[in-house]
């Protein structure tokens, strides 16, 4: 759990749909155990570049390492496989909606594992219990709340045991409550896993508050602009873009930054 | 007390435990992965035996790599000491598996409340109010269509005219390919059946007549319903179970834009005005398919054909069918947008309510011609 080796590497990643590219030449490493996010306006890309990460777009060209095996260039098989090591959390939380709450964090374990069914749901109610998920374990995703999806959304992410998990907008759709408790349980379960996280977000306040480093795209010239964690970009960052990003509402981020 | 209180490492279990005092020291061994042991580790052999002790402490020196395998020992082990009045000392845990622990809940959660078990008269009750409320909701909604049909006649009401004739499209210019098809084949079926008995008697001449009957009669009204409900009513079941889906029809409710004006009425007045207008069209391809049978391979001259078919039909059964035609369309498009309009927000619930539709609809066409055939024959018409 000690290695500094970084968990993923990200060289040269073009992404886009057919002709049209939407991000060039992305490149960043992302250290073991660290929170990094992938910042930027709407459309300027992040999550055509998150579905690039986890498996669902290949990229136009450049390599996506996971520890040492490039992602893209393995056969599909082993791409399986290099995908069970992460856990994805969509936006929405992309619940299967004819399962119940815990049937959803169960089926990874059902199809991939050869665990017995006390076992199972053992490891079921610890994930739904570290989400913070006391209630509604047997409802059907339709009559959960936002901010519940997303949880049982990271229960599921969380049920193969990750190494990395992705986050795509975990706070959006939130009130600010829910974020920051949403914040300080990725915050927990990182540190607690030894995981490594890679969030998509234009959340500010759970941006400067959790993320460790990150990387600022910007829709217009299709390319990263900045590099750094996201207080020191605020603090730092020369650009007018990320200036203007990072100091939005800029009262209100000193005070919650320095009550933190 | 004995001084090993258990060995569970020797079992494979992953702890070795000794009495310290009046504290169980639990030394937590090797690796905890989940898929490697099973979850339940010995908790209650382990708590049963330390009974009479004050508490548990815990000694990781000889852990390895652990997951949530870990997570739920350590979880149900700390519920059981609460149960069982030990002190649970996590001080010589991991400082991130603390940090873990304490997302967790210290006393058990409460399973599942379990669904009270109904009895057969409950059910039934539930059932028959159900049913009884559907009928309620049915009968207002036929009421409040009607109503509002009335204000838009009288010009007191308006409803979108690019709605209404989207719609008009939809039921009829874009139904008529299927409509065609199905009434030409039901045609020439009448033909071919009719002939294998006419003939024996050698009336085939007859055949005109009985496809001609028939097919105003019956078969033109009953197969165009048939084929709308599956084509139309589905759609319309679809679109509006969508809406719901997308909180569409809440913004509609929000506004106070009234459903029946803007979603449901443009619906029904298109199919009730096109349903005649297929039958007609129906009815003629489909004597026209029994026209072509005749003349093509049962041998009758066409002009015999044809006079023979318009001696055989009255105005009054023309009358009938278009008023079969007009009741069904009624009965398709309202029973279609109240299974939309009562459907759930999910995807699924989409699949489900287009499903209902259809069969609501075809089954309501043919009962309501099986009540159209029995008064028919009351009536000596």
């Amino acid at each position: 759990m000690n290695e500094t080796t970084s968990k993923l590497q990200v060289r040269r990643v073009s992404v886009g749909y057919g002709e049209r590219i939407v991000q060039h030449d992305v490149t960043f490493n992302v250290p073991t155990g660290s929170i990094f996010a992938i910042m930027g306006g709407s459309g300027c890309g992040k999550s055509t570049l998150l579905q690039a990460l986890t498996g669902l777009l290949r990229p136009a060209s450049g390599s996506v390492c996971f520890g040492t095996e490039d992602y893209w260039s393995a056969t599909e098989a082993r791409r399986t496989q290099i995908g069970r090591r992460f856990g994805v959390l969509f936006q929405g939380g992309a619940l299967w909606s004819s399962m119940t709450a815990a049937q959803n964090v169960a089926l990874p374990l059902e199809m991939f594992t050869r665990l017995d069914a006390a076992t199972i749901d053992a490891l079921v109610q610890l994930k739904l219990s570290l989400v913070g998920l006391d209630v509604g374990r047997d409802s059907m995703p339709a009559s959960l709340s936002g901010g519940m999806l997303k949880r049982v959304g990271l229960a599921r992410a969380l049920s193969l045991e990750p190494d990395l998990l992705f986050l795509d907008e975990p706070s959006a759709g939130l009130d600010p409550t829910s974020a920051k408790r949403l914040d300080d349980l990725i915050l927990d379960l990182c540190h607690g896993f030894g995981m490594t996280v890679v969030l998509v977000s234009h959340d500010l306040e759970s941006l400067l508050n959790i993320c460790d480093d990150g990387i600022f795209l910007d829709g217009t010239t299709q390319t990263a602009i900045a590099h750094g964690s996201p207080k020191d970009l605020r603090a730092h960052c020369d650009n007018p873009l990320v200036h203007a990003f990072m100091n939005r509402d800029q009262p209100d981020i000193r005070t919650a930054a320095s009550g933190h | 007390m004995a001084e090993a209180v258990r060995n569970g490492g020797a079992s494979g279990l992953g702890w070795i435990s000794h009495a310290h005092g009046a504290i169980a020291v639990i030394s937590l061994q090797g690796d905890w992965l989940v898929g490697r042991t099973a979850v339940d580790r010995g908790i209650s052999c382990l708590l049963h035996e330390c009974a009479g002790l004050r508490g548990i402490c815990f000694d990781t020196d000889a852990l390895g790599h652990w997951d949530s395998s870990l997570l739920v020992f350590l979880s149900q082990l700390r519920q059981g000491s609460a149960h069982h009045k030990l002190d649970f000392d996590d001080t010589g845990l991991p400082s991130s598996t603390r940090r873990l622990l304490d997302l967790l809940p210290v006393q058990e959660v409460p399973g599942a409340i379990a669904i009270r078990k109904r009895s057969v008269a409950q059910d039934v009750g539930v059932k028959v109010i159900g049913v009884c409320a559907e009928i309620l909701a049915v009968t207002t909604l036929v009421g409040e269509i009607t109503l509002a049909a009335g204000a838009v006649v009288r010009g007191q009401a308006c409803i979108r005219r690019i709605d209404l004739l989207t719609c008009v499209q939809e039921a009829g210019l874009e139904a008529l390919p299927i409509v065609t098809i199905v009434n030409v084949l039901v045609g020439g079926i009448l033909a071919f059946v009719g002939a294998i008995e006419l003939r024996r008697f050698g009336a085939n001449v007859y055949i005109a007549n009985l496809v001609a009957i028939a097919v105003l009669r019956e078969m033109a009204a009953l197969m165009t319903a048939i084929v709308m409900s599956g084509r139309t009513g589905g759609a319309y079941a679809a679109q509006i179970a969508t809406m719901q889906g997308s909180e569409e029809i809440d913004a509609l409710r929000s506004f106070g834009i009234p459903l029946i004006d803007y979603l449901i009425l443009p619906r029904v007045l298109a199919l009730v005005s096109m349903m005649p207008v297929l039958y007609l069209y129906g009815s003629a391809v489909g004597i026209l398919g029994g026209f072509a049978v005749a003349v093509a391979m049962l041998n009758i001259s066409a002009t015999i054909f044809m006079h023979q078919a318009a001696g055989a039909v009255t105005a009054a059964e023309v009358f009938f069918g278009l008023a079969k035609s007009i009741t069904f369309g009624a009965l398709i498009a309202i029973a279609s947008c109240r299974v939309g309009l009562r459907a759930g927000r999910s995807a699924a619930d989409v699949g489900r309510a287009a499903t209902t539709a259809v069969v609501v609809g075809i089954v309501g066409v043919i009962a309501l011609d099986a009540i159209f055939a029995v008064c028919a024959s009351r009536l000596d018409f």
